[in-house]
């Protein structure tokens, strides 16, 4: 048997046609899931088929990815997934955020603020922000289709009375232009206000469960809560031990066995910019 | 005179050879109290289902009148219309509590969560709501937090009622609300949902089997045999001075309390 | 002082260079051929055509040797291939009526036209382990027969419903297309077209333990095995140059009719037997006939059957039954989470805090 060539970006034409005419449906329901038949990719499901199908589907020759994973270019998820393009595609790629044209993450959003030139593409494990509350896909989509959301705001009630917090912390679900709840894949909710007026198109791939939404540029995400519990963001006691930046999201290390702690910026990009800000500043 | 509240023409069920519903027709008028009577299998309950829109009808019709005065006829309403209309302008309380609660929320949470529906946002109100219900049904206060789980049969049943009312409805179907219940509890039940029906105006269909509970709950009623309905008036005219033999037969068999 | 980790592109490719070192394993030990695997391991290869829904014995049996024996990583392998593979049009329906049958077996019946023809078969045999085995094993070659091309072995499921006792497939609707779960998402309620084919490529173990389940009155249906047939088959396309069908080839599939409880007697309909069915490829009976179960205790629905069990679930079966997928997800949590952990400990610290805060007070106020 001879190695066969694969087409550009791995996906067949026909296939990626079919994406691109889901996300297009995507975009024009924002934060509705449309349904696509996700292909078997060669990594496996639940890591990252979805938001690689997406890129897959809109990347060109000129653009230049970056991907993340735990906001970093160089943990073990993103290594793959970067190698996968840079083969199967021959793009560009690159660390730096201001670079890309197409960021695929996983979990995180960059820290610094992204243009309207530049798409990010989240990769979504389970899309259905309702799928805790009531496993059957039937009667999630009814109350998507009626807007009947009423048990969500019982689950954070249930939060409140039993915590006195609303206690998600990550795939916090937002509202999407006044009308559709999505589940924003698990990001941290400290992220969730990004997603809100972003220059940038945002894409969300789940493979598995075969559903692409969309938030497009400059639409109006807000995060539920309740009108005397309102959405909070996580803040951290500490500053970034390499940056000292103390707007971004931090990484807990574990540094000795006796306890000892250290916080870095989990946008691994984000702070070596800042380093090189503050190197450059002291040798000037 | 204003058009009932609910109007039903001529509904009718089959199950294989069975009429379970044949040609019901009866009227409902705002702050009436209807009690459906009959022995088990007479087609009460599939009645209360039909006309509660929880069965499709074979044939006939139930036309409601909506908040805003317009007839409709139930089965031309949307599904988003027909699910809006179960959680704001009625009640449905079931026999068995668990399948009109939610038995892992706490009682506020099960209360609260028509308000929530409906668009409520502020988590103090919300629980005040909820607690004047509590208050209203007589369940403690500190219960609030507690899952329906840890609550005996009576307190289930209650909790049900206060998670129905809370927004309002006119019109609540109950299907045998105090079955199951000892005879202290049903007492205390009853007496509690005849002044709520009372204060609030609710008109109401109740199915029960008991003539005790039709004659407390109810202004008129219907008794049904094997699927038909075989006498129909005012309360207290049918069990003071029942026409039909059967309905006789039903009342004298009640053993005098 | 601590350095942020890096070097992450270099592990994986380590640990890749690893991985095919252990694949290959002691240099002294002879290369495994994928013609061995073939051979001598084909019910692996079997299954991994199978659940991999794609029939080439080549592919199969080099993804066995590229996963390391690892049968569900050889599936994966062989999905991802097919993925890569154009589509230039559909076979005609299987005609099991025609399979050149090795083997063929009812418990319906004590006999039947055709007779029950064992065929290889670990059915009798007792589970000893035969230590002349890892020796060289040779065994003498079989009897045989002259082929009997007048053999005739009717399905059963044909002989029952020559008496109509038995409810008829219904028929296909003129002009409907099938449905292709490798193209389109699975609605719900799934079309039974779509649910055999998640089925008939879903996990044998996950549907072996659904099948028994139904078995021990999660959903009990009483089942009888109808016919249990394996053999090859041909299959053609029909092609429309030619105006004709044109044969592709032979492959080896086996197919289990089951027969279950009967209903009707309401409705005007006579009483009937009931159905399920399953097909694959190569001689996985076990599968076919997990398949068949499971079928049959899906169309509680259809058939007016209280749903007591999982297997009577759609959702749950359809939606768990795939091996790739449900091995993406589980593994997946190997993947780093630590931002979400992250997040959730921040939560849990200030719970505590504000619960210690008030447990001071609490303790000052008696």
């Amino acid at each position: 048997m001879t190695a066969r060539p694969y087409n550009f970006a791995y996906l067949d034409e026909q296939t990626k046609r079919m994406i691109r005419r889901a996300i297009l449906k995507a975009i024009a329901i924002p934060g509705y899931q449309v349904p696509f038949a996700s292909r078997e990719m060669p990594m496996p499901y639940g890591w990252g088929t979805g938001g690689v199908q997406v890129t897959a589907a809109i990347i060109g020759p000129d653009d230049v990815l970056k991907v993340i994973d735990q906001g970093a270019d160089d943990t073990t998820n993103a290594v793959s997934i970067r190698a996968f393009f840079a083969k199967t595609a021959d793009v560009a790629t690159t660390t730096d955020t201001t670079q890309a044209t197409i960021i695929q993450t996983r979990h995180r959003v960059p820290e610094t603020p992204l243009s309207g030139e530049q798409i990010l593409v989240y990769q979504v494990p389970i899309p259905e922000p309702l799928r805790f509350l009531e496993p059957r896909e039937t009667e999630t989509r009814t109350m998507h289709a009626l807007a009947e959301y009423g048990v969500m705001h019982v689950k954070l009630y249930e939060d409140i009375a039993r915590h006195g917090h609303i206690a998600t912390t990550y795939a916090y679900p937002a509202r999407v232009a006044d009308r559709y709840i999505m589940d924003p894949s698990p990001i941290p909710k400290f992220d969730n206000p990004k997603l809100d007026d972003c220059p940038a198109l945002q894409l969300f791939g789940a493979g598995r469960e075969k559903r692409i939404y969309a938030i497009p540029p400059f639409t109006r995400v807000v995060s539920l809560d309740f009108e005397d519990h309102p959405f909070e963001r996580t803040k951290f006691d500490a500053a970034c031990e390499f940056c000292g930046a103390t707007d971004s999201f931090l990484d807990e290390v574990v540094i000795d066995d006796r306890g000892g702690r250290m916080f870095v910026c989990s946008d691994t990009d984000y702070c070596e910019k800042r380093r090189a800000a503050k190197t450059k500043d002291v040798a000037q | 005179m204003t058009a009932p509240l609910l109007s039903v023409r001529g509904l009718c069920k089959r199950y294989g050879a069975i009429d379970a519903c044949r040609d019901i027709s009866f009227a409902l008028e705002e702050g009436e109290a209807l009690a459906i009577v009959g022995e088990s299998g007479s087609g009460k309950t599939t009645l209360l289902n039909l006309v509660a829109g929880a069965l499709q009808a074979d044939s006939g019709e139930v036309v409601y009148r909506m908040r805003d005065g317009a007839a409709r006829a139930l089965s031309s309403l949307s599904e988003a219309e027909r699910r809006a209309l179960m959680r704001t302008d009625w009640g449905f309380v079931h026999q068995d509590a668990s399948r009109g609660l939610r038995m892992n929320v706490s009682a506020g949470g099960n209360i609260g969560e028509r308000l929530m529906a409906i668009g409520d946002r502020h988590y103090g109100r919300i629980r005040a709501a909820a607690l004047d219900w509590l208050a209203r049904v007589e369940i403690a206060a500190q219960r609030v937090d507690d899952p329906p789980s840890t609550y005996s049969g009576g307190m289930r049943q209650r909790l049900q009622i206060a998670r129905n009312l809370v927004t309002g409805p006119r019109l609540v179907f109950m299907d045998e609300p105090t079955g199951g219940l000892d005879v202290s509890v049903q007492a205390r039940l009853l007496d509690l949902l005849r002044g709520l029906i009372a204060d609030m105006g609710l008109a109401a269909i109740i199915v029960t089997h008991d003539l005790a509970v039709a004659r407390l709950l109810s202004h008129r009623m219907l008794v049904m045999k094997q699927g038909e309905v075989i006498e129909s008036g005012l309360t207290d005219r049918v069990l003071d001075d029942p026409q039909a033999p059967y309905t006789q037969l039903l009342v004298s068999s009640v053993l005098a309390a | 002082m601590y350095v942020a980790v890096k070097g992450g592109e270099r592990a994986i490719a380590n640990a890749h260079a690893l991985l095919a070192d252990k694949r290959r394993g002691d240099r002294s030990v002879a290369e495994i051929e994928t013609r061995q695997i073939d051979e001598q391991l084909s019910l692996a290869v079997d299954r991994v055509m199978s659940e991999g829904s794609l029939y080439d014995r080549e592919i199969a049996a080099l993804a066995i040797k590229q996963a390391r024996g690892d049968l569900i990583e050889a599936i994966f392998l062989a999905r991802a291939y097919r993925t890569t593979l154009p589509r230039f049009g559909f076979a005609e329906p299987l005609d099991t009526k025609a399979m050149a049958l090795r083997r063929r077996v009812s418990a319906t019946f004590k006999d039947l036209p055709g007779g029950q023809v064992l065929g290889p078969t670990f059915d009798y045999t007792h589970r000893l382990i035969d230590f002349m085995l890892a020796e060289s094993a040779d065994p003498p070659p079989p009897a045989t027969a002259p082929a009997d091309s007048a053999l005739a072995a009717p399905r059963v499921i044909d002989i029952i419903a020559g008496d109509d006792l038995i409810e008829k497939s219904p028929p296909a609707e003129g002009g409907a297309a099938v449905a292709d779960v490798t193209r389109d998402p699975t609605e719900f309620p799934a079309s039974r077209d779509a649910r055999l084919q998640t089925l008939a490529r879903g996990d044998e173990g996950f549907l072996l333990g659904l099948g028994y389940s139904t078995q021990r009155g999660y959903g009990r249906n009483h089942p009888f095995v109808g016919e249990i047939r394996f053999g090859e088959i041909e299959v053609e396309m029909f092609v429309a140059e030619l105006g004709f069908p044109v044969p592709l080839g032979s492959i080896a599939v086996t197919e289990c009719q089951m027969v279950n409880q009967f209903k009707g007697g309401a409705d005007g309909e006579p009483a009937r037997f009931t159905r399920g069915y399953g097909l694959v490829f190569g001689q996985s009976e076990r599968k076919a006939m997990s398949m068949a179960l499971v079928d049959r205790a899906l169309r509680a629905d259809e058939l007016a059957e209280e749903r007591i069990g999982p297997a009577q679930d759609e959702e749950f079966v359809l939606s768990h039954c795939d091996n790739i997928q449900a091995t993406g997800f589980v593994e997946h949590l190997k993947l780093p989470h630590y931002v979400d952990f992250q997040a959730e400990l921040a939560l849990l610290r200030e719970l505590r805090r504000e619960a210690g805060a008030q447990a001071p007070s609490a303790e000052a106020a008696e």
